[in-house]
């Protein structure tokens, strides 16, 4: 007996609903055979219809090298490069105000400067942050921008060139140049004496915990350091050396740090950004980071 | 709906698609018929005139009485300015909508489905269209099992072009919410560019409303709409609902049988069987089976019987807005209930009364004037070279007026601190003076200062007041200076 047979048997017409049953019994429970509803065949219909016109119009199928391409013409990278261009459509009113203005003059204009600070803190998040904290909280060896210490100046045009050339970057000529020798590992000073000029160095800053220096450290700062950083510490932004007077230590202040900064010498390298940005981007950026609360 | 229908002919294979079920509601006359009208005139004339009418705000404002403001962030109702975040206003709006509904349906059931619901006023548009072209139900019936003649292609290509027309219109009238309408109205007519976002909005709601209601009709009410099943939990047994008295009615006779059988003086029901109740269904369903998920309760069955017990000269009402539970009464000899203020009606009532009254009072009582402080994260506190301290603060002052105000900032708490506000200027008494241009949100960056080295690392608590110049207004907000 074939199943159909079987089935044709116990098919009977269900009293309470008046549908019938499939046939199939499990401990007296059967299966009701309910037709499909028709707005569900439709909208089947219609999903299966939708979407082969979809793989016809949009890329769909996936090839041995790259998809089908889709009669549109579609492509995901040129509709953000469209999205791109019609936001620069957008910006291009203020942006060009920004461009014009001179640097001195935007945070003095609060719509400029709003738009500044959001056109320069994306700029800061895309290219500044993985080495300067997101928030520009600095890390050991990069400077924290918030504070009012200076390597290279607070100025807006100091800010401003900074960017631009960076930081001991070869490939741009103008880049701030300034190099620390190194006085241990050059042979110029002795270990001892390292040792005598961070002592002394320690005291200038006043750091707590700093030992009563032998006379030769002051000396041997005289004759070594006082030409960049000057005789009370103060430091030289024009030549990037960092003030030693303050409270503030790119390295740290212990007194390892400090013989280890002294043996190696050198300074922190930033790249140059002109070229790279564009000009009203890096504009943008030196007002934000201007306006973190540092800026001179 | 009857479900027999679904039951295969004998020797036959059951169907595995249900069978086509299409209603063909029959024009009908009377109270209800009529109340609906004037409620479908009303509604339609307020969705599509609504967006042309003007309320001034003074200058600067828009000029439209009910406006959407997508790109500016804004929502205009008549008198009521709402900006992103006061959003929760629109929350209190959709929670007394909610309650209106369940009062409305603790009173008389399913008053929004059969009168107001947009469904069942574009359904019934539709319908009268229909009617007017191809005839009423008996005709398109005929037409539509016949075959294709000169005349039906005619009626049919005019019923579904002005079909087409309505809808096309119901997606214009929806875009000129959200936009200036005089302005819009005349950029689509002149097909100005950047209008396109415009048209694919319309082309979208004619999709729909051709669809819903030309096509769908009661599909929408029994298979997509969730209400239909909410309001059968709330219902209870004073609810008054379109019900078929079957007690007056019972047992069905033919008309000459009845009469023949009241002559001899023996009982016999009011109803004549005569399926008009049917007739006029919008969703083809047959009241006299009892409450049914798939009646919206418009009442038109009330009507066509009333017709009916009219000729029969029998009294009306036989089907009425009624309960179960008053049928049973008066089979019983008990007096009918009606009780339409209970504690559930009372209930809702007094809810939605709250509700609304607090809404009012916020919106008439709310400030125009906002101040947002935001302590930079990130980092928290900066250290200085002098071995002072200094946090960094966003300020966010929000004028919700139509004109630009002044405001100077005072900042108490922070004792000894120095204050600088990034781009603005002090006046004669070194106060900053921060001005926040008509309508607008201004953000300034405000940094305290602590120089020289503090023992004291407790918290400090930091009052930020915007005093308005012009005015004696002013507005605080409380922030922390933290140490290291």
């Amino acid at each position: 007996m074939s199943v159909d047979k079987l089935n044709e048997t116990k098919v009977r017409i269900d009293e309470h609903s008046g549908v019938p049953t499939t046939g199939h019994e499990w401990d007296g429970i059967e299966e009701l055979n309910t037709p499909l509803p028709r707005w569900w065949v439709w909208t089947f219909a219609a999903t299966v219809v939708w979407g082969t016109a979809y793989c016809v119009v949009y890329p769909a199928w996936p090839l041995l090298h790259g998809a089908t391409e889709g009669v549109l013409g579609w492509h995901s990278r040129a509709a953000v490069v469209q999205d791109i261009a019609d936001l620069q459509t957008t910006r291009a009113p203020i942006l060009a105000k920004i461009k014009d203005a001179p640097i001195g003059s935007i945070e003095k204009n609060p719509e400029l400067l709003a738009a500044a600070r959001t056109v320069g803190r994306v700029a800061f998040l895309n290219n500044c942050a993985a080495c300067h904290g997101a928030g520009a909280q600095g890390a050991k060896g990069y400077p924290n921008l918030n504070d009012d210490d200076w390597v290279w100046g607070g100025k807006l045009r100091d800010i401003q060139t900074t960017i631009e050339h960076g930081v001991r970057w070869d490939a741009d000529k103008d880049t701030r140049a300034g190099a620390m020798p190194a006085f241990g590992r050059d042979g110029i000073l002795t270990p001892q004496q390292i040792s005598d000029v961070a002592d002394y160095v320690r005291t200038m800053a006043d750091l707590p915990d700093a030992l009563a220096p032998e006379p030769a450290g002051e000396k041997l700062y005289e004759e070594n350091c006082a030409a960049c950083h000057g005789s009370e510490g103060k430091g030289n932004p024009d030549v990037g050396a960092p003030s030693l007077f303050d409270a503030i230590w790119l390295y740290g202040s212990d007194k390892p740090t400090i013989v280890n900064r002294i043996n190696q010498g050198g300074g922190g390298v930033m790249p140059a950004w002109k070229g790279r940005l564009d000009e009203t981007t890096i504009k943008a950026l030196t007002v934000y980071v201007h306006s973190l609360g540092g800026g001179q | 709906m009857s479900t027999s229908e679904f039951a295969p002919e004998s020797g036959e294979y059951e169907p595995l698609v249900a069978p086509a079920h299409k209603v063909y509601p029959k024009k009908v006359d009377g109270e209800f018929r009529r109340i609906k009208w004037g409620i479908q005139l009303l509604t339609l004339a307020i969705y599509y005139l609504l967006p042309f009418v003007r309320w001034h705000r003074g200058a600067n404002e828009p000029t439209q009485a009910v406006l959407l403001d997508l790109p500016h962030r804004r929502f205009y109702f008549f008198f009521i300015e709402i900006w992103p975040q006061e959003v929760y206003y629109i929350t209190g709006l959709l929670i007394i909508a909610a309650l209106t509904l369940f009062l409305m349906n603790a009173v008389a059931g399913r008053i929004w489905c059969g009168y107001m619901c947009p469904q069942t006023v574009w359904t019934d548009l539709y319908l009268m269209t229909e009617r007017w072209i191809e005839g009423d139900a008996r005709d398109r019936i005929r037409k539509d099992a016949g075959p294709w003649t000169a005349q039906k292609i005619r009626e049919k290509s005019a019923k579904y072009l002005l079909w087409l027309l309505i809808a096309w219109w119901t997606g214009g009238a929806w875009v000129l919410y959200f936009a200036d309408a005089p302005t819009l109205v005349h950029n689509l007519v002149t097909f100005a560019p950047g209008s396109g976002e415009a048209y694919m909005w319309i082309g979208i709601f004619t999709f729909t409303t051709f669809v819903f209601a030309g096509v769908m009709r009661e599909g929408v009410c029994l298979h997509m709409c969730p209400w239909p099943r909410i309001q059968a939990a709330l219902t209870d047994e004073y609810a008054l609902n379109v019900t078929y008295r079957f007690d007056r009615g019972e047992p069905r006779e033919s008309f000459k049988h009845a009469t023949a059988l009241r002559a001899k003086g023996l009982p016999a029901g009011d109803c004549v069987d005569c399926g008009q109740c049917v007739a006029v269904c919008p969703t083809g369903v047959d009241i006299r089976q009892g409450a049914s998920l798939g009646c919206i309760q418009c009442g038109l069955c009330i009507d066509a019987c009333d017709s009916v017990m009219e000729k029969v000269g029998r009294a009306p009402r036989l089907i009425a807005y009624d309960t179960e539970m008053n049928i049973k009464a008066r089979s019983c000899g008990q007096p009918a209930v009606y009780k339409p203020i209970r504690v559930r009606t009372v209930f809702y009532a007094v809810l939605i009364l709250a509700i609304g009254g607090f809404m009012i009072y916020t919106l008439a009582t709310r400030d125009n004037l906002h101040l947002n402080v935001l302590h930079d994260r990130n980092p928290l506190t900066v250290r200085l070279s002098d071995g002072g301290v200094r946090n960094a603060y966003t300020i966010r002052i929000s004028n919700m007026k139509p004109e630009t105000r002044r405001f100077a900032l005072d900042i108490a708490g922070a004792q000894g601190a120095q204050v600088e506000v990034v781009g603005a200027d002090k006046d004669a008494q070194g106060r900053f003076i921060v001005e926040v241009g008509a309508d607008q949100t201004r953000e300034a960056r405000v940094l305290l200062t602590m120089h020289g080295v503090h023992a004291d690392k407790a918290p400090l608590a930091v009052d930020f007041t915007a005093h308005e110049i012009d005015t004696d207004k002013s507005i605080s907000s409380r922030d922390v200076f933290l140490w290291p």
